[in-house]
């Protein structure tokens, strides 16, 4: 369902970035790049309040023509980014949250794994296939 | 005999990769070869090659000696050796024939017994009982797990609990294998993705790491006799001899054998209820063996503890070819793991070593210097005051010593201020308040200079005078203040004092020689505690500095390990 999948880190840099239509990649990486201005409008908007108020899920960042953009961010500032087609209308807001979650139990495996350090790319063949996953429905 | 299993080897081999069997280079070559008649005569697949042990743990020194292998082989494999072939025996007779197949180098790498240095002693799973699972190169031997038990119980003594992440990744990095590919097994074998590798996992990871090193491509799944249902259910009580030829297939009958049910429990249940069978149904049958293979554990761990006795001798005598170096090196290990096999001793007995204290003896140098100082240089107060601030809890203290130990002694006036230790702080103040006093007030009854520093003493509640005013002059906190009032009071005092012991001037004068004795006594338990105070402080403070130091390295490491950001 959603085309595209990323995973920024604290510093906004990408752990992790993975589009569908892999002929089209650079536009994907641009518009989450460009939601990162989004999501850290989000985040710092509810910033303050206390952080334990402030949701996970940020909802839609910002709708094109073509495709939705939705944002998730973890209380460690990682933030997720996903954009989904805007054709697929079947996609309700719950299936988004869920789909958030299963990438963020995901990412907390790969954290689990000690060979891993904070900040690299993420080369988890778990991850990946789990990103596959979601990714694969638009087909 | 050998070109059978040569062109066995050989056909198998690209076919084996995957399904051939692992081969581990026996213990004694007396052995190999048994084994090796054993082998073709029951098996008709290649044998594929042993197990690369990990690269070069230094904790697990060649606990199995090998049987060397062939030259040819270690050539074949030198590439892909890194670690000391010290250990590593090549088996001659098995590896001569071998030699010229070495054509295939593709094929080969499976051959290699010689893999490296850590080869197994394991025996080789000679025939296919075991034909549930056509894994056959991830199925473990019973060396094999003796010697995965032997080096997780080196890293953690209590073979039922964790192995935290950070251990077992300084220890399979010792493999020297690509990071990437130990994150990759990793999240092959720890199953429940706890950041935590139990036993069955570790097993799963090392057997993943060796295999990797002899040369086979990393699955894509965890295989079935991987799984750490399966290996608990397989795990060999460690009691029993004679498991070197057993089977997997003879050990799992019989430990699914219905056990006792009282010995359920443990942590075994989340792992058989967590782990995804990739490739295999769950069939009933499957469950059925999970459930005894949850007993099983369960039973097998505690076995694991009680026997561990047993298995220090079983696995010696299983060595008989290896040296004793290697024994006793295992064995070692394994003797003081099992002092205690509760984690937090464990744990604690880990924390010990990396907290050496080299530190308490350079404070000590300095503080004992410092003591030393004050001990002997009373006159030199004012510089060892500024070295070390005198502790703040101290004020209080003389307050109700200084009361009581104003004792009405005769000949305490002209007593020096410097017996009266108190090594930090206004020494100088001691001796300027107390030539105020003495001058002001001459008065021997106003023992102020022994009362200071035998303030803790309690020796001194006797003494019924009470000059509370006189106390703080030894204070540096309060040093002029109490310096004025301690003259005015202490001359009232004097007076009264003197009227007092105008009466029983002899009872006075004996109790004040007692009362000195006390006073002197107590002085030299000030100064002990003070100089322990000293010390204790200095050595807090050293502490702290290099705390400060720890913490700014790595604050360095820190920034260096972040990666620039990119985009």
């Amino acid at each position: 369902m959603a085309v595209c999948v990323a995973v920024i880190a604290k510093e906004n840099y990408p752990l992790y970035i993975r589009s569908i239509p892999t002929e089209n990649e650079l536009k994907f990486h641009y518009m989450v790049h460009t939601s990162l201005d989004v999501v850290d409008e989000k985040i710092s908007a509810m910033g303050k309040a206390l952080v334990d108020q402030r949701e996970l899920y940020l909802g839609l960042l910002y709708p094109t023509e073509d495709y939705k953009v939705y944002g998730y961010v973890t209380n460690s500032k990682v933030k997720f980014v996903m954009v989904v087609d805007s054709s697929n209308t079947a996609l309700r807001d719950n299936e988004i949250r869920s789909m958030f979650r299963k990438l963020h139990n995901s990412y907390t495996d790969v954290m689990c794994n000690p060979f891993y350090n904070p900040g690299d790319h993420i080369q988890s063949r778990a991850f990946d296939s789990m990103v596959t996953s979601m990714m694969i429905q638009v087909c | 005999m050998m070109s059978k299993t040569d062109a066995d080897i050989r056909f198998g081999n690209p076919a084996e990769l995957h399904g051939a069997k692992v081969q581990i280079p026996y213990l004694i070559t007396e052995k190999n070869t048994f084994k090796r008649m054993d082998d073709e005569d029951k098996q008709q697949e290649t044998q594929s090659p042993t197990m690369s042990p990990l690269a070069s743990p230094p904790s697990s020194p060649p606990h199995y000696q090998r049987v060397p292998l062939s030259h040819g082989y270690s050539k074949l494999r030198s590439s892909t050796e890194q670690m000391h072939p010290a250990p590593y025996e090549a088996r001659q007779p098995l590896v001569q024939p071998e030699g010229p197949s070495s054509g295939a180098p593709g094929a080969k790498p499976p051959r290699h017994q010689a893999s490296l240095i850590r080869s197994f002693s394991v025996e080789r799973e000679p025939h296919d009982n075991n034909s549930n699972y056509p894994d056959e190169p991830w199925r473990i031997t019973e060396e094999q797990r003796e010697y995965y038990v032997n080096q997780f119980r080196s890293l953690q003594p209590d073979p039922s609990s964790f192995i935290s992440g950070s251990v077992a990744k300084n220890f399979f990095t010792k493999s020297k294998l690509s990071i990437p590919e130990l994150s990759y097994i990793w999240e092959l074998s720890d199953a429940d993705c706890d950041g935590a590798l139990t036993l069955p996992e570790f097993c799963a990871a090392f057997h993943l790491i060796v295999a990797r090193k002899n040369g086979y491509p990393l699955p894509e799944g965890l295989p079935p006799t991987l799984q750490p249902e399966y290996l608990q259910a397989a795990f060999p009580k460690p009691k029993r001899e004679c498991t070197l030829f057993d089977s997997y297939s003879e050990s799992m009958p019989a430990n699914q054998q219905p056990r006792d049910l009282n010995r359920m429990e443990k942590l075994s249940i989340k792992d058989m209820a967590d782990f995804p069978v990739p490739a295999q149904d769950v069939t009933s049958d499957d469950k059925q063996e999970q459930n005894k293979t949850r007993l099983e554990q369960n039973k097998i761990r505690l076995a694991l503890k009680s026997t561990a006795d047993e298995a220090l001798p079983k696995d010696m005598s299983e060595d008989p070819a290896t040296s004793k170096d290697s024994n006793s090196l295992k064995a070692r290990p394994r003797s003081r793991s099992y002092s205690s096999t509760s984690i937090e001793e464990a744990m604690k007995r880990g924390e010990d070593p990396p907290t050496p204290p080299p530190r308490p003896q350079k404070t000590h140098s300095r503080a004992s210097s410092l003591d030393l100082n004050k001990v002997f240089q009373p006159s030199v107060p004012a510089t060892k005051s500024g070295l070390l601030p005198p502790p703040p809890a101290l004020p209080p203290r003389p307050c109700p010593s200084q009361i009581s130990h104003h004792n009405v002694n005769s000949e305490c006036s002209a007593q020096p201020k410097p017996p009266t230790q108190l090594p930090n702080f206004g020494d100088f103040r001691l001796q300027k308040q107390s030539e105020q006093a003495s001058e002001a007030e001459i008065h021997p009854q106003l023992n102020r200079a022994p009362s200071q520093a035998a303030d803790s003493s309690p020796t001194k509640k006797d003494i019924p005078y009470s000059q509370p005013p006189s106390k703080p002059i030894r204070r540096k906190l309060r040093p002029e203040n109490p310096a004025p009032e301690s003259q005015e009071p202490s001359s009232t005092v004097g007076g009264a004092a003197s009227a007092v012991t105008g009466k029983p001037h002899t009872a006075v004068q004996k109790q004040s020689s007692k009362q000195k004795k006390a006073i002197q006594t107590a002085i030299r338990k000030n100064k002990e505690a003070n100089a322990v105070l000293a010390r204790l402080n200095s050595e807090l403070q050293q502490q702290l500095k290099e705390v400060h130091q720890e913490r700014i390295a790595l604050e360095n490491q820190l920034e260096q390990l972040r990666p620039v950001t990119v985009l």
